[in-house]
C-alpha cells in the first residue's frame, strides 16, 4: 500500500469516520507530510464517505492545512501589527537571503518553505515566527540565521 | 463617570495548588448557589463581548436538551493579545476546575478546549494536566471529561458559532444567532462557551467569594483583567489590573513617555488618540460611565514615529485575509476598505473618498453576519477620523 493511502487508513481507523473527526483527520496528514495533496484527500474522502469536493472545501478554509506542496520545515514570520512595528520585514530578509528563496517558496532541496502568517500571539517578544510547531520570538537577523542552521543539520537528506 | 487608580492585582495567576480542595468545596453547594453566586459577582466575559457570565450559565441549565455541553475558547487569535496562552501554560489546573464546576452546573458531562494551532506545542503539558485532572473527578465520582480539539489557523474560529462549525468537522463559517448558543450550541446542543480568562475568574469567585471579587473595578466592570500590552512600551508583558482605569493612567505606566495612541481591544477595537486618553476608561460598556471601551485585554501602544496609515493598512490586510468570505458586506467590504486607503493614499482617489469608505464601513456594521465584518468599522473610523491627514497623500 502506498504511503498515503495507508496513513490515511490508519488515522481513519483510529480517530474514528464520523464528520467531526475530519479536521484531525487532515491534521494528521498534515503533521506527516506538511501538505494535503488532491490524491490524499481523496483518499480521506474515501475513507470517510465523503465527497472529495467536500474534504477539499472544509480543508481550504483553514490556513494551516495547506494544499500545495511544502518544504519539510514551513517557517511562519507574523505579519501583524507588533511583528511588522518590531523588524518583521528584516527578518524576511534575513531568511529570503540565507535560503535564497521569496515568501511562499520552497528551497530546491524542499527542506525549508517560507510563508507569513497572522497573529501568533506573541506580540510582546516580536518579531516571532513558527517552523512547523516550535515558536521562535525576539527574532534578530543573527537569531534567524542560526535557528535556520541548526535546522539544516537535522534535515532529512 | 466612575473611575479606578490604575492598580495592578495577582489574582489569576497565583497559587493553583489548591484546586481540589476548591473543586470540592464549590461542588458541595448546589447549582442555584452557584449560579447566584456568578451573577451576583456581576463577571462579565473576558473573551471581548463582555457577556454577563453567572446568565449565561443560568440560561444554557434552564434550555432543554438531551445532552449539553462545556467549551473553553482558547481560540486566542485577536492580534495583540496573548494572555489565555500564558494562563494555559501556569494555572491549567483552575481553568479545567470551572469548566468541570460550570458542567455540573449545566448537566454537561464533555468539555472540550478548543485551542488554536499556534499553540500546539501546549498539547503535551495540557494533555498531562487533563488526565490528572481526569483522575481525581473519576476518584471523587464526578462525570466529567475532557478533550482539546486544535485549530487549524482560521482567527474565525474563536467567533463561537464558527467554533462550533469547525468542532463538527466543517468550515469555520459563523451561524445566524438567535438561536444562541444557550439553546443551540454545539451538536445543536445547549452549550456553554467561556474564554479561558473568564474562567478563572469564577475560579477566583469560587475561592474568595462574589463579595470580595466585587469589591474590585467599578459599577459596570467588576473585578480584575488580564491586559497584554504590546507596541511601543518598554514594559511590553501581561499584567492584571483592576478595570475601571482611565487611559492617561495606563499610558502612564505603560507608554514610552512619546505615545500618539492606543488601540484597545486588538484590531476589532478602537484606536484612541492622545486628547482622548483622559476620557476614556476601561472597562464594559455601562449606563453610566462616558467613554467606555471593551477589551479582550489586547492594549498596543503606538508612538509619534508610526504612521496611523500603516497600522490601519495592517489591520486590513489582516480581516480581508480572516473574513471567512461566507457574507458578502465582509467579504467585499474588507477588500474594497483595503484597495481604498491605498488608492487614498497613492492619489489615485481623492481625500473624499475616505468619507465613502467610511459610509461603507457603516453599512458592514448593519449588514454583516458575525462580529468580524461588524467590527471592522470601530477600527477603521477611529483611526480615520482621527487621523484624516495621514491617510492622505
Amino acid at each position: 500500500m502506498d504511503p498515503v493511502k495507508s496513513l490515511v487508513t490508519d488515522l481513519v481507523s483510529r480517530l474514528g469516520t464520523h464528520r467531526e473527526n475530519l479536521l484531525p483527520v487532515l491534521q494528521g496528514v498534515v503533521e506527516q507530510q506538511q501538505y494535503l495533496s488532491e490524491y490524499a484527500m481523496i483518499k480521506v474522502a474515501e475513507a470517510m464517505n465523503l465527497s472529495a469536493a467536500e474534504v477539499y472545501g472544509t480543508a481550504t478554509f483553514y490556513s494551516f492545512l495547506e494544499n500545495k506542496k511544502m518544504g519539510q520545515y514551513i517557517i511562519r514570520v507574523c505579519k501583524t501589527i507588533t511583528c511588522s512595528m518590531k523588524g518583521k520585514q528584516q527578518i524576511l530578509s534575513a531568511i529570503e537571503e540565507m535560503l535564497k528563496i521569496q515568501i511562499g517558496e520552497t528551497t530546491p532541496d524542499g527542506v525549508f518553505t517560507l510563508l507569513q502568517t497572522n497573529c501568533l500571539g506573541w506580540c510582546h517578544k516580536g518579531p516571532a515566527m513558527l517552523v512547523n510547531d516550535e515558536v521562535y520570538s525576539d527574532l534578530t537577523p543573527e537569531k534567524v540565521r542560526d535557528i535556520l542552521q541548526s535546522y539544516l543539520k537535522t534535515a532529512k537528506s | 463617570m466612575e473611575q479606578q487608580l490604575l492598580k495592578r492585582i495577582d489574582l489569576i495567576f497565583n497559587d493553583e495548588n489548591d484546586w481540589q480542595e476548591i473543586l470540592d468545596q464549590t461542588l458541595a453547594h448546589d447549582n442555584t448557589y452557584i449560579i447566584n453566586a456568578l451573577v451576583s459577582s456581576e463577571l462579565k466575559g473576558r473573551g471581548g463581548a463582555g457577556f454577563p457570565t453567572g446568565l449565561k450559565w443560568k440560561l444554557t441549565s434552564e434550555a432543554p436538551g438531551i445532552e449539553k455541553y462545556m467549551i473553553c475558547n482558547a481560540d486566542e487569535g485577536e492580534p495583540g493579545t496573548f494572555k489565555d496562552r500564558e494562563i494555559l501554560s501556569r494555572v491549567s489546573f483552575k481553568v479545567l476546575v470551572a469548566m468541570a464546576v460550570c458542567a455540573r452546573v449545566i448537566g454537561a458531562k464533555e468539555g472540550i478546549i478548543y485551542l488554536r494551532g499556534e499553540y500546539k506545542y501546549l498539547v503535551p503539558q495540557l494533555n498531562k494536566t487533563i488526565a490528572e485532572f481526569g483522575a481525581y473527578c473519576g476518584r471523587t465520582g464526578l462525570d466529567f471529561n475532557v478533550r482539546i480539539f486544535l485549530g487549524s489557523g482560521a482567527y474565525i474560529c474563536g467567533e463561537e458559532t464558527a467554533l462550533f462549525e469547525s468542532l463538527e468537522g466543517h468550515r469555520g463559517e459563523p451561524r445566524n444567532k438567535p438561536p444562541f448558543p444557550t439553546d443551540y450550541g454545539f451538536r445543536g446542543m445547549p452549550t456553554v462557551v467561556n474564554n479561558v480568562e473568564t474562567l478563572v475568574h469564577a475560579y477566583t469567585i469560587f475561592k474568595y467569594g462574589a463579595a470580595r471579587f466585587k469589591e474590585l473595578g467599578v459599577a459596570s466592570s467588576r473585578g480584575t483583567k488580564l491586559f497584554s500590552v504590546s507596541g511601543d512600551t518598554p514594559i511590553a508583558g501581561i499584567y492584571e489590573l483592576e478595570l475601571g482605569m482611565s487611559l492617561s493612567q495606563f499610558v502612564e505606566e505603560f507608554g514610552d513617555g512619546d505615545t500618539k495612541a492606543v488601540q484597545v481591544g486588538g484590531a476589532s477595537g478602537f484606536l484612541v488618540p492622545r486628547k482622548k486618553f483622559d476620557e476614556t476608561t476601561i472597562g464594559f460598556q455601562g449606563r453610566l460611565t462616558g467613554v467606555s471601551l471593551p477589551t479582550g485585554g489586547s492594549m498596543m501602544l503606538f508612538n509619534s514615529s508610526r504612521s496611523m496609515y500603516n497600522v490601519l493598512n495592517n489591520y486590513l490586510d489582516f480581516f480581508r485575509e480572516e473574513s471567512c468570505g461566507q457574507c458578502t458586506p465582509c467579504r467585499v467590504g474588507c477588500q474594497i476598505l483595503h484597495k481604498g486607503i491605498e488608492e487614498v493614499k497613492r492619489g489615485e482617489r481623492n481625500a473624499k473618498y475616505l468619507q465613502t469608505l467610511l459610509l461603507l464601513t457603516e453599512t458592514m456594521q448593519l449588514t454583516a453576519k458575525c462580529g468580524l465584518g461588524q467590527s471592522v468599522a470601530n477600527s477603521f473610523s477611529s483611526i480615520v477620523e482621527n487621523f484624516w491627514e495621514e491617510m492622505i497623500y
